[in-house]
């Protein structure tokens, strides 16, 4: 029997903790993980959606919004992490808040071999890229860990990366 | 194919940034890494952001900035090698379509930071056809004096998105200046903007 993925009911709880902490501008590289979360972004009248290119774009993006007034997120799967690595400095040098969620891949039940690289790499290249990384692996707790997250962010002027744990995300079960 | 340190355009870059800065009004700016940053500087205002690093990051700066102030115009001043490697942007901001940001490269066709080595654009890609193709509402090349004062004009009032490139000549400047504190550039800007708000 096949393992079915947890319905991802946190998906809401971060769109939650994004109204708490007054999240306008939302940046993204789509992943599966996300999907109703940007959905839901897209959706609101009051926030700012953005699909991007490449997740660089995001960081920028976000440091624009910043100098702006606004608050913004950064979604992106694990291998977009390390397309930000030099954009960081930006957060680094500026002393910008960024809120970065980050949807693990190759973590977790992985099927994809091309996953493993980044999946495995992306907390140690954004911490050593200058972020503070936190990592939530229970879905019941990721809601809480964003709003936690944004409020750090936001008040000490610092770019958080949250690590979604593929556990949480669910897998694509690769048996025949 | 372009010699290194040379350039087709002509105007002068010092000249293209006076003029475009002293219409400023209330207009937020962007200034990219390197010359532009340094062209920028001899005409300080708190806001304008100047980067000395983040390569490619400043029209996307220009995006989110645009997006937060939509009442106030906003334009990023950059050179070909930096806009260049954020090729991207143009697509992400013609996918958007912010009708108060302006973007303009200061084109001498050159890395002039690095060894004067011919960029992309010395070898006839061409910026503002990319723009262009990608959704900007104008987006055009300049290379004679007299189509400066257009130019200038439609930066400002044009509805967006706006994008010039204008061809300058590999003539290289002094650095214009100090201040190159990320924090202190960001917390100025942002305290001349907001006000106490900045601190919330």
């Amino acid at each position: 029997m096949k393992a079915e993925n947890p319905p991802r009911v946190w998906a809401q709880d971060i769109y939650n903790a994004f109204k708490r902490l007054g999240i306008v501008q939302v940046a993204y590289v789509p992943d599966a993980g996300h999907t109703q979360l940007i959905l839901d972004c897209h959706a609101d009248a009051d926030m700012k959606a953005v699909s991007l290119t490449s997740e660089q774009e995001g960081i920028a993006m976000l440091a624009g919004a910043w100098l702006g007034g606004e608050r913004g997120a950064l979604l992106m799967q694990s291998s977009g992490a390390g397309n930000c690595v030099n954009m960081l400095s930006l957060a680094q040098e500026c002393r910008f808040p960024m809120l970065m969620l980050v949807t693990l891949r190759g973590d977790w039940g992985e099927f994809n071999p091309w996953q493993i690289a980044m999946g495995q790499s992306t907390g140690k290249v954004l911490e050593h890229a200058g972020c503070v990384v936190q990592r939530v692996d229970r879905a019941d707790e990721v809601g809480e860990v964003v709003f936690a997250a944004g409020q750090m962010a936001f008040s000490t002027n610092r770019p958080i990366a949250v690590l979604i744990g593929q556990r949480v995300v669910g897998f694509k079960d690769w048996s025949k | 194919m372009t010699m290194a340190g040379t350039s087709t355009g002509t105007l002068d870059r010092r000249e293209v940034v006076k003029a475009l800065l002293a219409q400023r009004d209330d207009a937020l700016v962007v200034a990219g890494l390197g010359s532009s940053c340094y062209d920028a500087g001899v005409y300080d205002h708190p806001n304008t952001f100047y980067l000395w690093g983040a390569m490619g990051a400043a029209a996307m700066i220009g995006l989110g900035l645009a997006l937060a102030q939509p009442r106030r115009r906003v334009l990023v001043i950059t050179g070909d090698g930096e806009m260049l490697m954020g090729l991207g942007s143009f697509a992400t901001i013609g996918a958007q379509k912010p009708g108060n940001l302006a973007i303009v490269v200061l084109d001498n066709e050159l890395y002039a930071e690095t060894g004067m080595q011919p960029t992309h654009t010395a070898r006839g890609v061409d910026l503002a056809g990319i723009a262009k193709a990608a959704g900007f509402a104008v987006a055009e090349t300049v290379r004679i004096e007299d189509a400066l004062d257009a130019c200038v004009g439609q930066v400002y009032r044009t509805p967006g998105p706006v994008f010039f490139d204008l061809k300058v000549s590999a003539k290289r400047y002094p650095m214009s200046m100090r201040l190159r504190d990320g924090a202190h550039i960001k917390n100025r800007f942002r305290e001349n903007l907001l006000g106490q708000k900045a601190f919330d």
